[in-house]
C-alpha cells in the first residue's frame, strides 16, 4: 500500500495536487466559518454552479486558461448575490435558486451544442464531481492558486475583527461606523475565488461541501470564534490531506472522497460534542 | 447642553411613512424612552438616529462631538446569534471596533475596556463563556458591555428588556439607571410603558398621539393617561 503512495509521490503532478487541495481546503475553511454563521452557506452552493455556466462558456469560446472568465463572472454573481441577500424586498433564496439553476442548464446547454472533445458526458462528469482521478494541474495552474490562496489567507488575518464584528451583529458595526458594504463586497470576492479555486478540484457540486463541513465540525465541539475558526482550517487540511492520499490508493475519484473525508469528521466531531455537552 | 436636535423628523422606507414632523432634542445626561404602537415607527427612528437609514424629510443635528461611531447601540437580538459560537470576551471587544480606525488588530487600550466595562456590568466571570450558552439577562449585559465599549457618551437601547423574566427585568432597569447617573445619555425604545415612565426623565410618544416633554407632563397628557392609567401603574397590553 505505502509503494503506491511513494511511488505515486514521486509523480510532480501528484504533489501538485496535495499542494494545490490542502491551501484550497485551508481558504474554503476559513471563510467557511463566516458563510455559514451569516447564513449563507447557499449562496457557496449557488456560486459554484455558476461557475459551473462559466466555465461552459470558456470551454467553447475556447480559452486555454479558463479561469480568466470564470473568475471575474463569479466574482459578479457573488456581489450581486450579496447585494440581494440584504435587501428584504427581493427574496435572496428564490434569486439564488434561480441562478444557479439556471447556470446549470445554460453550461449543459453550451457543452453540448459546442462539444469540445468527444466525451461530453465525462467532461460534465468531471466538472459536476471533479477529476475521475487524481487531477491533473498545469504549473501554471498550480502557481496561479498558490498565489491566490496566500492572498485570500493574509486578507482573512488582517480582517479577521472586522469579520467577526460584521458576522455577529451588521447593525451594531454600521452603527459604530464599521464599513460593511466594504467588508461585505470583499467576502463576497473572496469566496467567488475560492469557489473557483476550488472547483478545479472537487468540482462545482461538490465544492460546497468543502466550504460548510469544517465550520459545522468545528462548531460542534468548540466555543469562541477564534478556536472555531483555527479548529477548522486545521481540520480541513488535515480531511482534504487525507482525501487525496486515500483516493490514490483505492483508486476513487479525489472530489467525492475529500468530501466522504469530511462527513465522517463531521460525525464524529458531532458525537464529541454531544458527549461534551 | 443639547446633543441631539431632530426638527420635523419624516421617517419610513421609499413609499412608505411612518411617522410623521418628529421634533425632539435630547440633552446631555438625559433619560429619554420612546414609546408608541407597534408599527408606528419606533425602531425606525432609532436606526435613523444611528444614521442606519436616511430621513425621509426634516434634519438630525448631533453636537458634543456625538460622531456616528461614538454612540453605542443594543439592537435587538437577531437570529444569527442564537447559535454564534463566541466568547463573551470577543463579543464585548467587538464593541472597540469603532477605536479600529486603520488599525488591524484591537490596542492595548481596547482591550483594557473591554475588561473594564466587562466588570462594570459584572460579567468579568462569564469571560471564557460561550455567548449562546448564556441566559438571556446575561446575553443583554455582554451586548451593553459591548455598546459601552463604543461610547461614554449615549447609549440606544432597542428594547433591552425584551423577553427577559420580571426579576431580571428589574435588575437590567436599575444597571441602565445606574449608567445614566454616571452621565451617558440614555435613548431607549420600549414597550412597557409604566415601567419606562418610572426611570426615564422625559418621554418621546410616537403613533396615533405624538408626545414629546418630561415624564410628569407625559402623565397628565392625553397619550400619557390613556396608555398608563391611574396613578401608572396599569400595564397596558398591546
Amino acid at each position: 500500500m505505502f509503494d503506491i503512495l511513494i511511488e505515486s509521490l514521486a509523480y510532480p503532478f501528484v504533489r501538485y495536487a496535495l499542494i494545490v487541495g490542502v491551501l484550497i481546503a485551508l481558504c474554503s475553511s476559513l471563510l467557511g466559518v463566516i458563510l455559514v454563521l451569516k447564513r449563507f452557506s447557499y449562496i457557496g452552493d449557488g456560486l459554484s454552479h455558476v461557475a459551473f455556466g462559466a466555465m461552459a462558456i470558456a470551454a467553447v469560446v475556447g480559452l486555454a486558461d479558463q479561469m480568466v472568465l470564470t473568475l471575474p463572472i463569479t466574482i459578479l454573481c457573488a456581489i450581486l448575490l450579496l447585494w440581494s441577500g440584504q435587501n428584504a424586498k427581493i427574496k435572496g433564496d428564490a434569486a439564488i435558486a434561480m441562478i444557479s439553476v439556471g447556470a446549470l442548464a445554460f453550461g449543459y446547454l453550451l457543452m453540448n451544442i459546442f462539444p469540445t472533445s468527444s466525451n461530453v458526458a465525462g467532461d460534465v462528469c468531471s466538472s459536476l464531481f471533479g477529476s475521475m482521478k487524481i487531477l491533473t494541474l498545469t504549473k501554471t495552474e498550480v502557481v496561479l492558486c498558490i498565489v491566490l490562496s496566500i492572498v485570500v489567507v493574509i486578507a482573512f488575518v488582517l480582517l479577521y475583527n472586522r469579520f467577526f464584528a460584521v458576522t455577529f451583529d451588521e447593525s451594531f458595526a454600521k452603527a459604530v461606523g464599521t464599513k460593511t458594504r466594504l467588508l461585505n463586497f470583499v467576502i463576497a470576492t473572496v469566496i467567488a475565488v475560492i469557489i473557483v479555486l476550488a472547483m478545479n478540484l472537487v468540482g462545482s457540486l461538490l465544492v460546497s461541501a468543502l466550504v460548510i463541513f469544517p465550520a459545522l465540525s468545528a462548531m460542534r465541539i468548540f466555543k469562541s470564534f477564534k478556536s472555531v475558526t483555527v479548529f477548522s482550517a486545521i481540520l480541513s487540511v488535515f480531511c482534504a490531506f487525507t482525501g487525496i492520499i486515500l483516493s490514490i490508493l483505492f483508486n476513487t475519484p479525489v472530489g467525492s472522497t475529500i468530501v466522504i473525508t469530511d462527513i465522517a469528521a463531521f460525525v464524529i466531531c458531532s458525537v464529541i460534542g454531544k458527549i461534551r455537552g | 447642553m443639547e446633543q441631539l436636535i431632530c426638527k420635523n423628523l419624516k421617517l419610513g422606507y421609499e413609499n412608505i411613512t411612518l411617522a410623521e414632523d418628529l421634533s425632539f432634542s435630547v440633552e446631555a445626561g438625559d433619560y429619554l424612552c420612546i414609546v408608541g404602537e407597534n408599527g408606528a415607527g419606533k425602531s425606525t427612528l432609532m436606526r435613523t438616529l444611528l444614521r442606519l437609514q436616511k430621513p425621509l424629510g426634516g434634519t438630525i443635528e448631533y453636537h458634543d462631538d456625538l460622531t456616528a461611531s461614538s454612540i453605542g447601540y443594543l439592537p435587538q437580538q437577531t437570529i444569527v446569534q442564537k447559535d454564534f459560537p463566541a466568547s463573551v470576551y470577543e463579543v464585548v471587544l467587538s464593541g472597540c471596533q469603532n477605536s479600529l480606525g486603520f488599525h488591524l488588530f484591537y490596542s492595548k487600550a481596547a482591550k483594557e475596556r473591554a475588561r473594564k466595562n466587562m466588570e462594570r456590568l459584572g460579567i468579568t466571570d462569564l469571560a471564557k463563556r460561550c455567548y449562546r450558552e448564556l441566559s438571556g439577562g446575561q446575553q443583554q449585559r455582554v451586548l451593553l458591555a459591548r455598546a459601552l465599549c463604543a461610547t461614554e457618551k449615549m447609549l440606544l437601547l432597542d428594547e433591552p428588556v425584551a423577553g427577559l423574566d420580571p426579576l431580571v427585568t428589574s435588575e437590567m432597569y436599575s444597571l441602565i439607571e445606574k449608567l445614566n447617573d454616571e452621565g451617558i445619555t440614555v435613548i431607549m425604545i420600549s414597550h412597557d410603558i409604566a415601567c419606562s415612565v418610572k426611570y426615564a426623565k422625559h418621554v418621546l410618544h410616537i403613533g396615533n398621539e405624538f408626545f414629546f416633554g418630561t415624564v410628569e407632563d407625559y402623565k397628565k397628557s392625553p397619550a400619557g393617561s390613556k396608555y398608563l392609567g391611574e396613578g401608572g401603574h396599569h400595564h397596558h397590553h398591546v
